[in-house]
């Protein structure tokens, strides 16, 4: 199956960008749901999402897919940089790619490696201990409206006191912003989607999403770090 | 002008090739970058010594021979021209110019600066034509109405010279600006619809045979691009693949 998924490089180019997009919308929900951390409720309102997120048998469905799609994105992602290695057996010795292109659009395979570095850690700190191995906190548990929901705001709270956490996390997002910055158009144009009509739409669209998202993420970490949430 | 010119130089194609120093002096700033190298080629035919190898016709900037990466870009420093357009004003007195060679698995080097660009040949001969009587009573082209849109879209893609830049320039060695020129010329077009499905499948396999990178979206194709083919192209070569991989028969 695996073959016939990724027969042809436009077929590797949709994959990469089908499984972007979902990505993308990931992204979303996920943001959307943590930034519900600056209420100021005391974490109230996210532990009791992050109890809907964990329990919920359509979101821990689409977890699976969450990470299949991820796992696809990657394995499409080295075989296409392997194979556009190959494709230029001897480099040019003066090469000036800053006059026809960005640097970040060229560098998607490193821009990328430094999210899955990061998303390692992250889902070391975060997924690992609500899924597996249980909070850290002294008190992973928290009473809301008479019912005991798992504290996950609390953990946050003791994960991002740590400056080196806080610095990789943001790290993280800038990473993120440059990876989306073309990715976001770029997953538009593989699947076919580009004409004068709507493509200024899109890149306006793109631009804005790379920026809101990762900048959203970002204040997170800092946010807790220097107690601006509480 | 004198000028400092760092070429590569190449015996053949299994040779490893080098690049090497030459000087040229008292260059016009009305020549031609290819004149500025028949000028050298004349010195180092006059010294006992193998002039460089390059690749050039009409040198009117319409046939797409000409290939040389200068200064670390496709056919030099200008926009929408082709080497042969490209004149020595472009360049400062004194200034040293890097010559290089079009630099893809695709393009395998003949000899200097002169590749073998067969593999855009066969991509077309695999299926980059249409299929139409040509003897007897044949239809008058001009007699099917073709909405003016498609015609100048199909136009545009037409001008594609396939001089291979959008290869060269390319940071994955990608040939998917040149493919997406010749799918969507006939795409576009009544005369296409016939072998339109087949056509962007067959084209699309012979191009990855080819050795040739996958397009990641950078766009540097359509900025070194000496006739300006869009991007658009590459969407609408996606589109095609995608529906004719879906339901291949028409």
């Amino acid at each position: 199956m695996a073959a016939g998924l990724f027969k042809s490089s436009i077929t590797k180019k949709f994959w990469m960008s089908l499984t972007g997009i979902f990505l993308i919308s990931f992204l979303v929900v996920h943001c959307a749901i943590n930034a519900t951390i600056f209420f100021n409720d005391g974490g109230k309102t996210f532990n009791l999402w992050a109890h809907f997120m964990g329990t919920n048998i359509i979101v821990r469905t689409m977890e699976i897919g969450l990470f299949v799609g991820l796992i696809l994105h990657i394995v499409d992602g080295l075989m296409l940089y392997f194979q556009n290695r190959a494709a230029r057996p001897v480099k040019y010795a003066y090469e000036k790619a800053s006059a026809s292109s960005t640097w970040y659009s060229r560098s998607m395979a490193l821009l990328g490696t430094i999210i899955l570095l990061f998303l390692i850690v992250h889902l070391y700190h975060f997924w690992l201990r609500t899924r597996i191995t249980g909070l850290t906190i002294a008190e992973p548990e928290m009473i809301i409206n008479g019912k005991l929901y798992e504290n996950l705001y609390g953990e946050m709270e003791l994960i991002f006191s740590y400056s080196w956490v806080v610095i990789l996390y943001v790290l993280g997002c800038i990473s993120l912003f440059w990876h989306l910055l073309h990715g976001f158009k770029s997953a538009f144009q593989s699947i076919g989607l580009n004409h004068s009509k709507y493509k200024n739409t899109i890149a306006l669209v793109g631009d804005a999403f790379s920026i809101i998202i990762p900048a959203v993420f970002a204040a997170m970490p800092i946010a807790f770090y220097f107690k601006l949430v509480h | 002008m004198n000028l400092t010119l760092k070429i590569w130089r190449q015996k053949s194609t299994n040779d490893q090739g080098k690049i090497v120093e030459y000087k040229v002096t008292d260059i016009s700033e009305d020549m031609s970058f290819l004149e500025m190298i028949d000028v050298l080629n004349y010195d180092l035919v006059e010294k006992g010594d193998d002039p460089v190898t390059f690749d050039h016709d009409c040198r009117e900037g319409i046939c797409g021979m000409c290939s040389m990466f200068i200064n670390g870009e496709a056919h030099g420093p200008n926009r929408g021209v082709t080497t042969c357009q490209l004149h020595m004003r472009s360049f400062k007195d004194g200034e040293t110019i890097y010559i290089e060679p079009w630099r893809s698995a695709g393009f395998p080097v003949i000899k200097d600066l002169m590749v073998d660009r067969g593999a855009f040949d066969r991509i077309q001969q695999a299926g980059g034509f249409i299929s139409v009587n040509t003897s007897g009573r044949t239809l008058d082209a001009n007699a099917i109405p073709v909405p003016k849109e498609d015609a100048d879209k199909s136009f545009d893609a037409a001008t594609c010279i396939g001089c291979g830049a959008c290869v060269a320039t390319c940071p994955n060695g990608s040939a998917m600006l040149f493919v997406s020129a010749k799918v969507s010329q006939y795409a576009l077009l009544p005369q296409g619809q016939v072998e339109r499905k087949e056509r962007v499948l067959n084209m699309v396999k012979k191009m990855d045979e080819e050795g040739f990178g996958n397009c990641s979206n950078i766009g540097a194709c359509e900025v070194q691009c000496p006739k300006g083919i869009s991007l658009e192209n590459i969407a609408r070569m996606n589109r095609e693949y995608l529906m004719a991989s879906i339901k291949p028969e028409n």
